[in-house]
């Protein structure tokens, strides 16, 4: 299988940037996450896979509390960044989020400019002191999500106004522009053409040098590619969690050999 | 497993409907199903032709009874202001004028339109100067003492002047007073008609545009001639002001924490039940309120715009709460967790992205709201908000705030309510003004809305 080729892909252990120990979501009554113990580590691509319903954007949601807006919601658990607990009562959600970031599974742009769809989270934080060093923040940006050339011509026209594809990346472009330190994508790129998708690929490995990446994705190829480590939740269980070449060569647990070899999902 | 895949080789063979119908003939059950489709189509045209049809009577009905207000007979003469009645003495001295009433002009005026007749050589038995009385406004002595009060000056001159002419002399030249009914009215007579009509002719009495009707002030019941809805204009302009400084911030901040932050539980949900019955409670109920609250409890001024005011700002705020609400949950929460997610603070996605996208329905909201607000006659009466103001605008903002006045909607009312048929059409004539306002609210509603709906 090709979901293989990069198997031997060199697998460094870097230490631990966030720590979730027995996280359990429930939505009212529904118990969507059950016991799930993670580690993303620094420097790293982490891969969720599972079968659609199984929870994976709802962890990855617990992971910058965007969880905290759904009132049914609720999370208990441990989850450290950085040693520290983010669920902790002192700590400001707002300032979380600042520094992990998150592209939804569904992309929305803020019905504003393309250059003003970027520019929002560097204006709010402060990041950019004149126009000058916000236009570069923009380009490097854009630049980024690979969608630059699109788009460079047309930085006023509203976002809303791009196709599907070219907004999912706008909205990476406005993720990565924050700089954050763990950036969370709940599925990137489905609705990319293989071109955009291998260049939001490149910039995932390229985001890699500095931050840690999670990302949910319903292609195996994809987590085979991208990432060092893939969780695969099954049900709201973590049934496998490991590096990526184990997990697609040697799965341990039944239910993720029958996944990855297309028997489940 | 719950989502295993489907058992291999299951897949059901689709496949083409085994007693083929042409499509060029439609079956009996789509025959019926067409034919219940076009009854509906039928129904639906035939109640909105319904509405139409009625619409079109009741615009009618207020354009016909009421462009009569926006037209009154004037009479033009010449009138020698006699100083040997004016000024006794001959010393222009303004209190001696003064001292001098409306009584001592009306003789000056009946004999100016006396002449006039005289110089048309109209036949008449009417050969007195005091029987051209019924012609001539009450109000013409008063109009005709302020200019030589202004103008002492003008004592012993010759002057041109416009007056108002009686209401049935108004009322004859619109077809309201009928010669068949005047046997009956002991305030004119045939040989008077028969006088407008020769004064008519020779261009002494005319009907023209009425300006006064739109900017002056209300008159008593006895002139109805004189009236005007202008005053009465202002006290509703104060209290949509009041309306709008109230209930456009209280009721936007409380709809944006209701929606937005508030947590909800039964707290939140008892005042949401409570908001939408507010909507509901009958306007009159406020008024009561108001009464007991602004005037009773809290000494504010009767029949001050500002108590009205208050009042209406209170039926409004359901209104606003319940559109604002609206706009602001048909924001999709996709912007407002794009906001989060880039590290905006909850006020902040709701300042830069959701109010923005909220905007027009606010606005929409609000000047309904504020349309609704203006036609509320009920809440006005309690209050006194139908205060008799038979002068003009009052200066400044305070004192138009507290300064008794009246609403539109009110003084329609009342003038609907005196006995003169003359008020009856001015009373139509309020509400062509009114309606004019309403409509011109809504369309810079919609026109709001069409501008700032969501232009991408
Ligand atoms: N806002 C919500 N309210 C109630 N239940 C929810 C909510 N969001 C998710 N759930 C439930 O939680 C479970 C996990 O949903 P989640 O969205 O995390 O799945 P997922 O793995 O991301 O699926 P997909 O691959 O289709 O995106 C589902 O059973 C879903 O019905
Ligand atoms: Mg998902």
């Amino acid at each position: 299988m090709n979901v293989m080729t990069r198997l031997e892909k060199q697998v460094d252990t870097n230490a631990i940037k966030m720590e979730c120990r027995d996280c359990q979501v429930y939505y009212g009554q529904t118990h969507a996450i059950k016991d799930v113990n993670v580690d993303i580590e620094d420097k790293t691509v982490t891969a969720f896979i599972g079968p659609s319903g199984c929870g994976k954007s709802t962890f990855l949601r617990c992971l910058n509390r965007m969880n905290d807006t759904i009132d049914i919601a609720r999370v208990e658990g441990s989850f450290k960044l950085d040693g520290e607990d983010i669920y902790d009562k002192r700590v400001d959600p707002v300032q979380l989020r600042a520094k992990v970031g998150m592209v939804f599974q569904k992309p929305n742009p803020f019905p504003k400019s393309i250059y003003d769809n970027v520019a929002y989270g560097p204006k709010i934080h402060g990041m950019a002191k004149n126009k000058a060093e916000l236009d570069e923040i923009v380009e490097k940006a854009l630049r980024r999500g690979a969608i630059w050339e699109e788009v460079k011509d047309r930085l006023d026209a509203p976002g809303t106004g791009l196709s599907g594809g070219q907004q999912q990346r706008l909205c990476i472009a406005r993720a990565v522009a924050t700089e954050p330190e763990v950036l969370l994508m709940d599925e990137p790129c489905s609705a990319l053409d293989p071109i955009a998708t291998a260049q939001v690929e490149e910039l995932i490995d390229e985001l890699r040098q500095r931050y840690s990446v999670v990302i949910v994705t319903h292609s195996m190829q994809q987590a085979a590619r991208v990432s060092q480590k893939t969780a695969f939740f099954h049900l709201g269980n973590l049934v496998e969690f490991g590096e990526t070449g184990q997990i697609f060569t040697n799965p341990e647990d039944p239910r993720t050999e029958s996944y990855i070899t297309g028997r489940i999902g | 497993m719950s989502d295993a895949s489907l058992p291999n080789g299951s897949l059901p063979s689709g496949g083409a409907n085994p007693q083929s119908v042409s499509l060029t003939e439609p079956d009996a059950r789509t025959k019926k199903r067409n034919a219940a489709e076009k009854r509906f189509r039928a129904y639906g045209i035939a109640a909105i032709g319904a509405g139409l049809f009625f619409l079109v009577v009741l615009l009618f009905a207020i354009v016909s009874n009421g462009m009569g207000a926006f037209q009154q007979t004037f009479i033009n003469v010449p009138v020698y202001l006699d100083p040997a009645k004016l000024d006794k003495k001959g010393e222009r001295n303004i209190d001696d004028i003064k001292k001098v009433s409306t009584f001592g002009y009306n003789p000056l005026i009946q004999k100016a339109v006396f002449d006039a007749v005289q110089e048309a050589g109209i036949e008449t038995p009417l050969e007195k100067t005091k029987d051209m009385k019924a012609l001539i406004s009450a109000s013409a002595a008063a109009q005709i003492r302020d200019m030589v009060i202004e103008n002492p000056d003008l004592i012993g001159e010759t002057i041109d002047v416009r007056i108002l002419a009686a209401s049935r002399v108004d009322g004859y030249l619109k077809g309201r007073v009928k010669r068949e009914d005047v046997a009956r009215d002991k305030n004119i007579d045939a040989e008077h008609l028969d006088l407008v009509d020769g004064l008519q002719q020779a261009g002494v009495v005319e009907k023209t545009f009425n300006l006064d009707f739109i900017l002056g002030a209300d008159a008593s019941e006895s002139r109805a001639e004189q009236a005007g809805i202008g005053v009465a204009m202002i006290g509703s302009f104060f209290m949509m002001m009041v309306v709008l400084f109230l209930a456009l911030p209280i009721g936007v901040a409380a709809s944006i924490y209701l929606e937005e932050f508030a947590p909800k539980n039964r707290i939140t949900d008892l005042i949401e039940v409570n908001i939408s019955n507010l909507a509901a409670v009958p306007s009159i109920v406020f008024g009561i309120l108001g009464l007991a609250v602004f005037i009773q409890f809290v000494h504010l001024p009767q029949s001050a715009p500002l108590v009205g005011g208050l009042v209406l700002t209170l039926m409004t705020l359901p209104t606003i709460i319940i559109s604002t609400r609206a706009s602001l949950k048909a924001v999709p929460p996709s912007i407002r967790d794009a906001a989060l997610g880039v590290g905006a603070s909850k006020m902040q996605s709701v300042f830069h992205h959701v109010l923005p996208l909220a905007a027009p329905g606010i606005l929409t909201g609000t000047i309904i709201g504020l349309a609704q607000a203006l036609g509320e006659t009920a809440p006005l009466l309690l209050i006194g908000m139908v205060g008799y103001i038979a002068t003009n605008a009052p200066d400044g903002i305070a004192s138009g705030l507290l300064d008794p006045n009246s609403a539109m909607p009110a003084q329609i009312y009342e003038w609907a309510k005196r006995a003169d048929p003359a008020y009856y059409e001015r009373a139509w004539g309020g509400i062509i003004i009114l309606l004019v306002f309403l409509v011109s609210m809504n369309t810079l509603a919609v026109l709001l809305r069409r501008r700032f709906e969501r232009r991408w």
